[in-house]
């Protein structure tokens, strides 16, 4: 029977294995004694080797080691007892469990506030730690299970962070558990200890020595690393001919020339937003992750946006590209991306900078006058932000006219730059170093060049053509840079390794490691001591003698917990720095008349430049105007469309830069006409298993010269359709007329003169035909709800990775996107509104409501989803039979079914990564928003433990947590304080197809607009 | 044998069935379909298709429990697709065999009798391939029974406020009275069958099916008491299955779900597509099995008049729920109305229109309802509009609904035609073993009809 089949083929395949011969590894292989010293000299810590073959890591050995039982095999000759085999069976699934052990780090990390005496199994853990992302820090609290980092969140005790966070930040704790991630150091394609990388390094620098390293080359991205810096500071002495080059596809190259144009010297504006009554944005996307200061940003914007505080700020954003930050403007112009220097200098001249602008014509004109008025009314009270995309100039007429207007100071302060950059040279240079046979030794310290270098570079080219004898790639993926490369040593995440970071205002985060590295990967610290010469040093060693030496005093110990218990060391923030921008003297215009058709390159919002390929929930994240998913496309406006006779997902063919792409078409609406944008960062070749082979490598298109925007692109259409999935796409997104007032808006006179429009045709409470029926909550402790503030709500996509990551959900590929099954409980739909070269647009978050007359839990014929005595609409995944009639029956549509088996159940670092809190759904069950349920018990197990009612503030939802803006706010409104509460009452207030009387618990508070009258007519 | 069909002379009509019958002709001319007749080509050919076709089906199937619903182009959101549409299409079509058998048996509408059988077994056989539906459609099919109110340890029962726990009540009585209605019809058939058999296995096999029929007058007397009285049960579940199946669309609040006509409108929206599966079916076999006799114009002929009074009380619901999607003045049922007509699916939405309400009226001229051709084109036409009925109502009320964020698209893949065409092959499939195995015609009913036995029930 099946028992005796399994004994029976246990025992045939004992018996084959059974060869004598291959028992003792000594026999075959010759020990390796240096391989063995070299593995001693690098363990750290309590290390245990049961022999010399072990040590030295020979194959032979691991071979052994990897068939159980090599010398018991015999035993298995014989037929097993049933008794016998029993016993096993209880033995292996015993031992089995024991494998789930994680590794903990060696050193030391301290927990944050939520500090218990001892690890309690099933309760979480949360250490303070912080992302970097383009060398600016994101301060962050990671929530970990018996040490397995499961979620991130924004540390609130940050003064950047507030407990904000963006996309990729949350994201990357996928980033951290991806399988595909680089798991070796590879030396031409075999896999090396790290000993032998170190001993191949050493004799390459030694060979240094004579010429003071004028053959090593360090290229970096940008980091703003104190300790990093002093590394490469203190290694740049030590080899003084060497050079150190920075690299970024998403650059802030211009910005900083444009300080520099400005002040003559590189500094950072960092914008006070929350004094701020007048906003202009130069093409500057500031309300979306990647722009330093984002959560800050998001927060003070939102903070003046509540139109019953009486100060409501006007946002005036000037942008090429539409941007969620242009869907947030009181006033957008579209303009082309070159016209916005034309504009910058006009608006400069109107408000008195000399800036020998010309007068602009039509809209433009009508804007700048309206514009420079508002702005001239509003000295000291306004800003002037312009994008890194657009040339030097702009942004050094920004500071310009931020000066004029008496802004310095009060709404805009200068600081020295977080970037570490000291003597960095450029990419050019090292490339022409390169081709000039002048480099024998190049370090890539992370950074993917031969994917997104500037094409006319031929980066790879320099790389695999100029003969340089030693390249070496640390990154987080063998990526294409690392293909090309003689090394690639397999890099720890940042949940893995020390480190240290500055977030946008100087403050210093410390970096402290979730998990001991899963893949023994090496940090960049860890990396450069090598460089050093300090073999032997560990992360932990680099960062905290570094510390050491910048806080000697006896307390170092003290100084040393407390700033990996806050996140931060505190009084790190840069003061301000007074300097004084030039006011005149402006390089005239370079541009010259556009030609053609104007290219925008933007990074894309969900993989950024292609670094995130491999991120399954960013890959899937819907774009935040296109809602669009797992892919890259081109971006035209209706009246181009229009004229060239393209549909949506036409294919067109794109000339530009000596370069031609088929791309297919997306045509959004806002997008100005004659111009067209794409977004690099997708068509990667070496991604992993998510990432590679999706979207279109446009990368070609970005040269030195365009780097950002460049006119006379040539775009015809070509014959074929490409399958784009969004998730909101199918159909128009026109808000259209008031007969579905999904977004509830007004501009802020109208809302003073009608301030009840938002709930005016709302049924009355309690609407029923059954009275007596109804549940009193007012016996409940506890009845939940939630407001999310369209007025606040900036479109960043946060909530949805948050609510992902809490809820451990599924993502199900392109695909399925395009078949209509996504799985986020938590979407963000995109409304427009008016003319489609230039509607208004609106955002609005959908959770679940938590319908008090939930239609879903009629109509379910197994009683999966009930109500509960809290008002919740639970969902009961393992009596749920899978009709789909609670779906086909919700008017919000926010119920997520498995078509398929979408969880993966097999990956062990999926396993670890996922909410122990949170049931894995498995194939056939309904899923949806449960408002972070496992969340509530939480906090009501520990009330009543402790005898109390659950505190107002003290229970967040992840999405309510993860928003920067403070949109979502979750609570029990049972309490007649609460937050919620007191936002339910607010008149902006109002249910989404409340007309249905399914009596919502999650609100909305509706939209109100602050247009300048003068433009508004 | 076969005559040409004589218009009775004054009352217009043709007769029930031909003149010049007796009771041993009609006895050996029905048993001899089943007992003396070889297999013939065509039988093999049929079954051989309709076969593979079910085989097509089981593959299907067994991909679906493999890998899930997801193999269908359901989505959010169009939780359902062809599954629900198919169900309510056979439930639908299985309508005709109780109404035929049931009531028209109460009301003693003798024509009836010489079509009621095969009818029935239609009705069967529809009624299980509806039933298929509903479980396979589940996202977890192997707890169907959870829908059931079944004593367990968890003391948790269905919820008795959701329509699908009606459905299941609803379709496993009628699948059960329709059964036993067929069987006990069977029963002096077989006995005639067992009686004119020769091998002895075939004679054995009859014999335990007939339950020991000996023809006696009690049995007759009994007999004829409980086949009224399980007409008379049956007679209801033909309103009351469409009525509680149309449920599930308007206890759901969906616009173009939501309506209170639904009930009547797809009761006689049932029986419409029921008659039209009857002429599909009656056609062939009245032509192939040389049935003219028994199964005459006359029966054509009512049965197409029924489609048409049926049809305009379906066109009514159709033009009542578009007045009421305007009068009712609600943005989103509006909208449905708006949707139908210039939405993506608006070629459906008017194939729907042309083939249930303006083709079927040309059934209005005789010509046309004696003319075998017109009657099975026409009854395959109305086939196919109602089904395009169910697809307009699940599907296309689904795909845009209330919030313009969520609207989609439904596109059906392989492995929903598979099961679609698949239920089609078994229905036939059955239909061919049926008319192989049993008496297709009732013989005792048929003999009922002649003079002999008019005179006998006047002694």
């Amino acid at each position: 029977m099946n028992m005796e089949e399994q004994n029976g083929s246990a025992g045939a395949g004992r018996r084959e294995e059974a060869q004598p011969e291959e028992i003792c590894p000594g026999k075959k292989g010759k020990l390796d004694l240096e391989a063995a010293k070299a593995r001693i000299a690098e363990t750290k810590g309590p290390e245990f080797w049961r022999s010399l073959e072990e040590l030295a890591g020979s194959e032979e050995f691991q071979q052994m080691m990897h068939r159980e039982f090599p010398k018991g095999a015999s035993e298995w000759l014989d037929s097993v007892s049933r008794r016998g085999f029993m016993k096993l069976m209880g033995a292996s699934v015993a031992l089995a469990g024991m494998t789930a052990c994680t590794k903990q780090p060696l050193e030391p990390i301290v927990p944050y506030v939520k500090q218990p005496e001892e690890v309690i199994p099933g309760r979480p853990l949360f250490y303070a730690t912080a992302f970097t992302f383009g060398g600016y820090a994101a301060p962050l609290l990671v929530e970990s299970h018996l040490f397995r980092p499961t979620k991130i969140e924004g540390n609130d005790k940050h003064p950047v962070s507030l407990g904000g966070t963006d996309v990729y930040a949350q994201a990357s704790i996928l980033e951290m558990y991806d399988p595909d991630r680089s798991q070796h150091i590879v030396h031409l394609g075999d896999y090396k200890p790290w000993s032998n990388f170190q001993h191949d390094l050493r004799g390459a620098l030694d060979a240094q020595q004579s010429s003071h390293g004028a053959g090593i080359r360090i290229l970096t991205g940008s980091f703003s690393s104190p300790t990093l810096a002093d590394q490469l500071h203190s290694f740049l002495s030590a080899y003084p001919a060497a050079k150190w080059h920075v690299y970024d596809a998403v650059s802030r190259d211009n910005v900083t020339a444009g300080a520099q144009m400005a002040f003559g010297k590189v500094v950072d504006a960092q914008y006070q937003l929350e004094n701020a009554d007048v906003i202009v944005s130069l093409d500057a996307d500031f309300l979306y992750a990647g722009f330093p200061g984002f959560t800050k940003y998001a927060r003070d914007y939102a903070r003046r946006r509540n139109p019953d505080a009486g100060n409501m700020s006007r946002l005036y954003v000037v942008e090429s590209t539409p941007t969620s930050t242009g869907v947030k403007a009181d006033h957008r112009l579209p303009v082309l991306a070159s016209e916005v220097e034309p504009f910058a200098r006009a608006l400069a001249s109107a408000v008195g900078v000399g800036a020998s602008g010309g007068s602009l014509g039509g809209d433009q004109g009508k804007y700048v006058a309206a514009l420079s008025r508002e702005l001239q009314a509003h000295r000291g009270s306004s800003i002037v932000i312009a994008g890194p995309q657009q040339p030097a100039v702009v942004h050094a007429l920004a500071h310009a006219i931020n000066q004029q207007l008496g802004n310095v100071g009060k709404t805009v302060v200068y600081t020295d730059p977080v970037v570490a950059a000291g003597q960095a040279g450029s990419l050019q240079d090292l490339i022409a170093d390169m081709r000039g046979g002048k480099v024998q030794l190049l370090i890539i310290m992370g950074g993917n060049p031969v994917f997104n270098a500037p094409t006319d570079l031929n980066f790879a080219d320099a790389l695999k053509n100029t003969n340089i004898p030693f390249r070496v790639h640390l990154g987080l993926y063998q990526d294409e840079t690392a293909e090309l490369c003689h090394w690639h040593i397999n890099e720890a995440h940042y949940l893995e390794a020390w480190g240290d970071t500055r977030a946008f205002d100087g403050t210093v985060s410390l970096v402290q490691p979730l998990i001991a590295p899963l893949y023994d990967g090496k940090s960049q610290y860890e990396f450069m001591a090598s460089l050093l010469g300090q073999w032997q040093t560990s992360g932990h060693e680099v960062v905290q003698s570094y510390w050491q030496k910048q806080h000697p005093g006896a307390d170092f110990e003290m100084f040393w917990r407390r700033s990996l218990h806050d996140g931060f060391i505190a009084g790190t923030a840069f003061a301000p720095v007074q300097v004084s921008a030039k006011t005149g003297g402006f390089p005239a215009s370079s541009a010259s008349a556009a030609q053609g058709t104007e290219i925008n390159l933007r990074p894309d919002p969900s993989i950024y430049d292609g670094c995130f390929a491999n991120n399954g929930w960013l890959q899937e994240l819907p774009k935040p105007l296109s809602k669009l998913t797992w892919d890259n496309c081109l971006w035209m406006g209706p009246a181009m469309a229009a004229r060239m006779g393209i549909e949506k997902r036409d294919m067109v063919q794109v000339d530009f830069n000596g370069k031609s792409l088929k791309l297919p078409v997306w045509i959004q609406a806002g997008h100005p006409d004659n111009a067209v944008t794409v977004f690099f960062g997708y068509g990667r070749v070496r991604a992993g298993r998510v990432g590679t082979g999706t979207g279109f490598n446009v990368y070609p298109f970005r040269s030195t010269s365009a780097l950002w925007f460049g006119s006379g692109a040539k775009v015809t259409k070509v014959s074929g359709n490409y399958i784009l999935a969004s998730t909101q796409g199918y159909q128009t997104m026109d808000a259209g007329d008031e007969s579905r007032p999904n977004v509830r808006t007004r501009t802020l006179d109208e809302y003073r003169k009608e301030p009840g429009f938002a709930n005016a045709d709302a049924p009355p409470p309690g609407l029923t035909l059954y009275p007596g029926y109804q549940w009193q909550y007012k016996n409940e402790p506890y009845e939940w709800g939630m407001t999310i503030d369209l007025n606040a709500c900036v479109g960043c996509n946060n909530c949805i990775i948050a609510c992902q990551s809490e809820n451990n959900i599924a993502v199900v590929g392109k695909e399925q996107v395009n078949h209509g099954r996504h799985m986020h409980w938590l979407r963000v739909d995109a409304y427009y509104q008016g003319d489609r070269d230039n509607p208004r647009a609106y955002f609005q978050p959908v959770p679940c409501m938590q319908c008090e007359n939930a239609p879903c839990e009629l109509v379910c014929p197994v009683g999966a989803t009930t109500h509960s005595t809290e008002g919740l609409n639970d969902m009961v995944y393992n009596r749920c039979v899978g009709t789909r009639y609670c779906s086909n029956n919700c008017p919000y549509k926010v119920r997520r079914f498995n078509f398929f088996l979408y969880q993966d159940w097999d990956t062990p670092q999926y396993k670890m990564m996922r909410n122990p809190d949170v049931t894995v759904r498995s194939r056939g069950v309904m899923e949806k928003c449960t408002y972070c349920v496992q969340r509530i018990s939480e906090h009501r197990i520990d009330a009543e433990r402790e005898n109390r009612k659950i505190a107002d503030t003290e229970l967040q939802t992840a999405c309510q947590q993860s928003c920067p803006a403070n949109a979502i706010v979750f609570g029990n409104i049972n309490d007649p304080n609460s937050q919620v509460t007191r936002l339910k009452k607010n008149q902006r207030n109002y249910g989404l197809l409340d007309d249905l009387n399914t009596r919502p618990r999650t609100t909305y508070l509706a939209e109100i607009r602050n247009p300048n009258p003068e433009l508004e007519a | 044998m076969v005559q040409a069909i004589e218009v009775e002379p004054g009352e217009n009509k043709a007769p029930v069935m031909a003149s010049g019958h007796t009771f041993g002709s009609i006895t050996d001319k029905v048993s001899a379909m089943v007992l003396t007749r070889p297999l013939t080509k065509g039988w093999i050919f049929g079954f051989a298709i309709c076969f593979l076709i079910l085989q097509w089906m089981l593959y299907a199937m067994c991909w679906l429990f493999f890998k899930g619903v997801g193999v269908w182009g359901v989505n959010i959101p169009i939780g359902w697709g062809f599954a629900i549409v198919n169900f309510v299409w056979w439930i639908g079509i299985g309508h005709a065999g109780t109404l035929i058998s049931a009531i028209l048996l109460l009301l003693r509408q003798s024509w009836r009798n010489s079509i009621n059988r095969f009818a029935e077994a239609m009705t069967l056989f529809a009624v299980a391939c509806a039933g298929m539906f509903p479980i396979f459609h589940l996202g977890r099919p192997w707890v169907f029974y959870w829908l059931f109110p079944y004593p367990n340890t968890m003391n948790y029962w269905p919820n008795f406020r959701s329509p699908l726990v009606w459905d299941v009540f609803a379709v496993s009585t009628y699948g059960t009275i329709s059964l036993v209605f067929w069987f006990v019809g069977l029963i002096p058939d077989l006995a005639t069958m067992r009686d004119h058999a020769e091998k002895k296995w075939i004679k054995t096999v009859y014999g335990m099916l007939a339950l020991g029929w000996r023809n006696s007058t009690r049995h007759w007397s009994r007999y004829e008491t409980a086949y009224l009285l399980l007409g008379g049960l049956a007679t209801p579940l033909v309103l009351s299955v469409h009525t509680v199946v149309s449920f599930d669309f308007a206890i759901g609040i969906v616009p173009g779900w939501h309506t209170t006509i639904f009930p009547p409108y797809f009761v006689a929206g049932a029986i419409y597509s029921g008659f039209a599966m009857v002429l599909v079916l009656a056609i062939p076999i009245r032509k192939f099995y040389h049935l003219e006799d028994f199964i005459t114009p006359r029966h054509l002929e009512n049965s197409a008049m029924v489609m048409l009074a049926t049809g305009w009380i379906v066109a009514y619901g159709y033009a009542f729920e578009a007045f009421m999607n305007w009068f009712g003045g609600d943005q989103y049922e509006s909208y449905v109305r708006w949707n139908r007509i210039h939405g993506p699916y608006a070629p459906w939405y008017i194939a729907l229109l042309m083939c249930n309400i303006l083709i079927p009226q040309i059934l209005w001229w005789r010509k046309v309802r004696l003319s075998n051709f017109w009657l099975f084109m026409i009854s395959m036409d109305i086939l196919i509009g109602m089904w395009l009925e169910r697809f307009v109502i699940v599907v296309v009320s689904l795909h845009r609904d209330f919030l313009t964020s969520s609207f989609g698209m439904y596109y059906p893949t392989q492995f929903d035609w598979a099961i679609f065409i698949g239920t089609l092959g078994f229905f036939t499939a059955c239909m061919f073993l049926f008319l192989r195995l049993l008496p297709a015609v009732p013989i005792f009913e048929l003999r009922s009809l002649l003079p002999e036995a008019k005179a006998v029930e006047h002694e």
